[in-house]
């Protein structure tokens, strides 16, 4: 896909999570951030990564807002207007992560380069041999469920304790 | 606690679109093979159906059709499912989570794998599903009461 | 100054994806506010998401499905995306909504207990 409309793409992004950070309301910060995942899986779904566009879709635009508004339903709305205290030090801590960072990004490949170190290892097996072996058009199902499985399968445990996690820290109240 | 929605349009048109989101939740999970899709993204539209119910016909609603013991139990069903075709495995002298020994009568080879990544995705759909709904009731109901805890 | 502008274009999106996540960082070690501090986790951890799929692009390339009318011949794998980083980021993005439904049931009883969701605050009275 076009890399301009990415790259237009990418300065929305960096545009929505400021709104959603520096926002004193917290429902507009909150919705915000449901823009933010909605722009997100657009971008996803125009390079071409369509399982996660869809997940982020619905996960981040619609499940994690929810959540959030169910929090602020009896809680607080707006945040106090004080700057925080030791925002130098966060700064100065902040920026230093970035120049590293910066540094660091001189050595990746270009984006979409095919010849990439991420692209020529394992992946060009999956991609041949997935649907002979697993008998799965979709290759990104065959990783995840067959070649990848046991991470798939810690991953359930990991919601499982989530959702239980939630039911017991907020359950019934002891009369 | 989340009143119903006052206009009438949106109560009946939640009614009456709930069942088709879940077959389609149910599609999604089901043509992970041939398109994109698969457990989690079927078992997080499953759970937005619940979420739905709630948000525009009210929790009284959303609390006559499920109860949130069964909906926990659920997603540890949908975690045993997983686990089991997984352990079915070294029971039999394979690696853990090789499909290719699961004992389905007539299939041999290729769509044997195939029909493993089916039931797991379906273990996987459950589990998600029912662990995001219970989320949202704890979370939901959490607001209500003045209480202040001792502990 | 060319040659600037195109290494500045070769790693425009390098670029943005730190500025993701530094903006996330920071308010999750500055804001005060504990439901900013939540918002700040996930748009870091979005942005390393965004990060990691950045490496799987292909100029050119289509989705990793395979189509039918090719199976028989074989496959070209490199134009197809690749797909190990995009099982990754399904996991990653499902354990980013555990993650927040826990840390929203931890905020949820902090108010019960304190009445509020300034830091300062919660930290006095503890």
């Amino acid at each position: 896909m076009s890399v301009l409309l990415n790259d237009l793409f990418l300065a929305m992004l960096v545009v929505l999570a400021l709104v959603a950070v520096r926002v004193r309301d917290l429902v507009g910060a909150v919705l915000a951030l449901a823009a933010y995942g909605f722009t997100l899986s657009l971008v996803w779904a125009a390079m071409g990564a369509v399982d996660v566009a869809f997940t982020e879709a619905v996960v981040g635009a619609g499940a994690s807002t929810v959540f959030f508004l169910a929090t602020l339903l009896r809680t607080v709305r707006t945040e106090r207007a004080r700057p925080p205290r030791g925002r130098g030090p966060a700064l100065a801590a902040v920026l230093l992560l970035g120049g590293l960072l910066v540094l660091a990004a001189h050595d990746f490949p270009h984006w979409g380069d095919p010849a990439s170190p991420a692209s020529v290892h394992v992946s060009p097996r999956y991609l041949e041999q997935g649907y002979h072996e697993t008998a799965a058009p979709n290759i990104v199902t065959a990783v995840l469920a067959d070649y990848r499985a046991y991470d798939t399968l810690i991953e359930v445990v990991v919601i499982f304790t989530a959702g239980l996690a939630c039911w017991l820290l907020l359950g019934r109240r002891r009369t | 606690m989340i009143q119903e929605h006052d206009s009438v349009i949106v109560r009946t048109v939640v009614r009456a679109l709930v069942p088709f989101i879940q077959l389609f939740a149910l599609y999604v999970v089901f043509h992970g093979h041939y398109s994109p899709g698969g457990g989690f993204q079927g078992g997080v539209i499953l759970a937005a159906t619940y979420i739905l119910i709630a948000l525009a016909l009210g929790r009284a609603e959303l609390d006559r059709r499920v109860r949130e013991g069964v909906v926990l139990l659920l997603s540890a069903v949908g975690v045993l499912i997983f686990t089991l075709a997984g352990v079915l495995g070294p029971l039999r002298g394979a690696a853990l989570l090789d499909y290719a020994v699961l004992p389905v009568p007539g299939v041999a080879g290729p769509p044997v794998r195939g029909l493993g990544i089916l039931v797991i995705e379906i273990g996987v759909a459950f589990g998600v599903a029912g662990a995001l709904t219970v989320i949202f009731c704890r979370l939901a109901k959490a607001g209500e009461g003045e209480e202040e805890d001792s502990a | 100054m060319t040659e600037i502008l195109a290494y500045a274009g070769a790693r425009y999106n390098y670029w943005v994806y730190i500025a993701l996540m530094l903006v996330g960082f920071y308010t999750m070690i500055a804001h005060r506010n504990l439901l900013k501090k939540v918002i700040g986790m996930n748009v870091f951890q979005t942005a390393i998401i965004l990060f990691f799929l950045s490496t799987s692009a292909k100029l050119g390339g289509t989705l990793p499905i395979v189509p039918s009318q090719v199976t028989k011949d074989g496959v070209a794998a490199a134009g197809l995306m690749n797909p190990l980083p995009h099982a990754l980021m399904l996991t990653a993005i499902v354990v980013m909504v555990a993650t927040l439904g826990v840390a929203l049931a931890l905020l949820v009883r902090i108010f019960r207990r304190y009445r509020t969701f300034d830091e300062d605050v919660i930290l006095d009275r503890l």
